[in-house]
């Protein structure tokens, strides 16, 4: 296999040995933990043992709570409400789970402005950035459909916009609506194929997250500089890198604990902040609630979704050259899952050689203005569709895809970049002085 | 045209979800201070008791608890009422529906209260946890962060914001209160002050009945609060602890790679 030149597994003992020559299961766990890891990396590379842990409690809270949970019309509020009075630690389950979700994508944006910052898209990583995208775009189903299954007021008119716009679809949109929720509208049917796929889609996901891990594990980890690791002998790729174990394990444990902690207190003392109160009203297919708000976390994409109304005038010349096919709710559709999609062509809209943002002097500022952007997003997107709402969710939008889609292609033509160092060794050493010696960091690293 | 359009908006919204976000008119919540606030408060045993005899003499008539069970009267971090109490109290006040007989009979500590959807008067067991009194500003949700959601709040500004005026709209009529969103509520007052004679001496004015029930419906809406609080205490006092440890741990392993830090 390609990759970092690093020490291999040695079956030792005779069972070892046994089992290598059938099954070499050891040595691939053993080259997973030990795998050579730039030693520069900064705090934002926790994200993924913090996604990581999050889909394994999500897993197991969740098929914990499928125990107690009946996805029934007549029943499924019911049963959420036993799961939080009569089941032992049925409550704790549920606000695990629920604010797990929100756990979940803090990391995971995180996890994706770090990638977009230091340039870990770029090649050759476009295959992890890729199934990243994808993990992502499951994430959103699981959660959507999650969200469902309480059956409270939220569950159902989030279900019944969101899956209504797929019918916004010109032609094919209405039959796709009716396969998608088992019927004309949202009802037991739906909840029934909601929970199916609710429980599928997080096995989907940690199945992509084994190969996202393979794939970043063959062309090594990106690194706050954006310089590969020397790869040439085993001595040269030491002086960059160190064993994942311990050094970062017990880094990111670290870490983990830490945002554990601010997660309890979450669960402990306000576990229904992040939530909204409707949901505690069983769903009534007969009374729309005044304001139908998606979930925080989807709210920078729903902002987009709803920017583009009929009197804007990339919307009137599309709907004009298509002869009205494309009408203000497909564009909104469109440039919503358009924001997604410039977002995955990100390895070939940036042109700029330089891979890491800490050497590029503009680019720098653009992307600040993107995380503004993606706050301003979620922000708007609560808010009423009104002025000055309108306005600022159309700029947001515009600043979006003019990010994508113009600043990266012309940052890499007209940009000049600052020098970076010519090895990940010399930068470690510029922040942290020369190490000891390299027979200090032998002797530190336990030999199992 | 406006008004009436107004009027009609205010009685779809107290007759379906009475929903708190409603668009435009926010009713006034009052930020009344309860003992269960905060990371570290707890229930009044004294009012959560109060609050029942609140909810059973006055708001029952109208409103169903379908989801509490009478057994859960007895719970330590509820009302706490001995068991002889919780049973006597089931069968004196409450009939439910048993499908075995066939008929009514006196509710035992194994039911739970009654659904009373006979007014079409919303359930009352979540009540606390789906309406929020505080919001923003401006969709921040910092004001839910400093002073909570603010149902309970809701609920004892709704009771006690009846202005007394009242409006007559398609054959209903609406009276004004100041908490409820649109101004106008199908819901006539049902506390004047003194509705109500404390079984524990008590004075019943019209804000401390008010308070009381909304104490007991937070109870109702959550009755493991107080195990939730305490679990949450817990794990971040372990899961400090557990950063502090960790923390060194890493400091110590990178030390030998590291050398002395040049520049933050």
């Amino acid at each position: 296999m390609a990759g970092i030149p690093h020490d291999q597994y040695e079956p030792k003992t005779g069972g070892e040995k046994w089992v290598h020559s059938r099954l070499p299961i050891i040595g691939l766990l053993y080259d997973t933990i030990m795998a050579p890891t730039p030693k520069n990396l900064n705090w934002m590379w926790i994200w993924g043992i913090i996604l990581t842990f999050t889909l394994v409690l999500q897993i197991a809270t969740g098929i914990s709570l499928v125990m107690h949970y009946t996805p029934d019309t007549s029943m499924a509020f019911a049963s959420v409400e036993h799961i939080m009075r009569d089941v032992n630690g049925g409550w704790a389950l549920r606000y695990l789970h629920q604010n797990g979700a929100s756990l979940f994508f803090v990391a995971v944006y995180a996890h994706i402005f770090r990638g977009l910052y230091y340039g870990s898209y770029k090649e050759p990583r476009e295959i992890t950035w890729i199934i990243g995208i994808l993990i992502y775009l499951l994430m959103m189903g699981t959660a959507f459909m999650g969200y469902v299954l309480p059956w409270g007021q939220m569950s159902f008119w989030g279900a019944t916009v969101i899956t209504g716009l797929f019918g916004a679809i010109p032609f094919v949109g209405e039959t796709i609506q009716t396969w998608l929720l088992g019927g004309p509208a949202v009802d037991n049917y739906t909840l029934t194929r909601f929970f199916s796929l609710h429980y599928l889609f997080p096995f989907v996901i940690a199945g992509l997250v084994i190969v996202h891990i393979w794939a970043f594990h063959t062309t090594g980890n990106n690194n706050p500089t954006g310089v590969e690791v020397r790869r040439t002998s085993k001595a040269e790729a030491d002086k960059d890198t160190l064993p994942f174990w311990p050094y970062f394990v017990i880094k990111d444990l670290f870490a983990l604990a830490v945002i554990l902690a601010v997660f309890f207190a979450i669960i402990g003392f306000m576990p229904n902040y992040l939530g909204h109160p409707d949901n505690y009203i069983e769903a009534n297919p007969l009374a729309t609630p005044a304001h139908i708000v998606p979930e925080w976390y989807f709210l920078p994409f729903y902002a987009i979704l709803r920017a583009f109304t009929a009197d804007v005038w990339v919307v009137q010349i599309a709907s004009f050259v298509t002869g009205g096919i494309i009408d203000a709710k497909f564009f909104g559709v469109l440039a919503m899952f358009g924001s997604i999609a410039v977002m995955a062509l990100a390895p070939w809209l940036d042109t700029s050689s330089v891979r890491s943002g800490k050497y590029r002097p503009m680019f720098k500022w653009w992307f600040a203005l993107l995380v503004i952007d993606f706050i301003v997003l979620m922000w708007v997107g609560s808010q009423q569709t009104e002025f000055p709402y309108d306005w600022i969710s159309l700029i947001a939008s515009a600043y979006w895809f003019a990010y994508f889609l113009v600043i990266l292609p012309l940052l890499g033509v007209i940009e000049k970049p600052i020098p970076r160092p010519d090895t990940i060794e010399e930068d470690f050493a510029d922040h942290y002085g020369k190490s000891s010696d390299t027979a200090g960091t032998t002797a530190a690293t336990p030999a199992e | 045209m406006f008004k009436k359009l107004a009027l009609s908006a205010a009685m779809a919204l107290a007759l379906t979800t009475g929903g708190a976000f409603a668009a435009g008119a926010e009713g006034h919540v009052e930020d009344f201070d309860f003992s269960f606030e905060g990371p570290f408060g707890t229930f009044d045993q004294m009012q959560l008791q109060r609050g029942l005899q609140v909810y059973t003499e006055v708001c029952s008539a109208c409103h169903g608890l379908r989801y509490v069970s009478f057994r859960s009267l007895a719970a330590d971090s509820g009302p706490g009422l001995p068991e002889d109490q919780v049973r006597a109290y089931a069968e004196q006040n409450f009939e439910v529906f048993d499908a075995e007989l066939d008929d009514f009979r006196p509710a035992t500590p194994a039911d739970n209260f009654p659904v009373n959807d006979s007014l079409g008067a919303p359930d009352l067991s979540l009540m606390a946890k789906a309406r929020a009194g505080f919001h923003g500003p401006y969709g921040t949700g910092i004001n839910q962060f400093l002073k909570g959601m603010g149902g309970p709040e809701y609920i004892a500004s709704l009771l006690t914001g009846y202005t007394g005026e009242t409006l007559e709209q398609a054959g209903t009529i609406l009276y004004e209160n100041t908490a409820f969103p649109g101004g106008y509520i199908s819901m006539a007052p049902p506390l004047y002050g003194d509705d109500v004679e404390y079984a524990d001496g008590a004075e019943a004015t019209i804000e401390a009945e008010a308070k009381d029930v909304a104490a007991f419906l937070m109870w109702a809406a959550e009755p493991k609060m107080m195990a939730r609080k305490q679990a949450g205490f817990v794990g971040v006092v372990f899961l400090t602890l557990l950063s502090v440890l960790l923390y060194l741990t890493n400091k110590r392993i990178w030390a030998p790679v590291k050398g002395k830090k040049k520049h933050a």
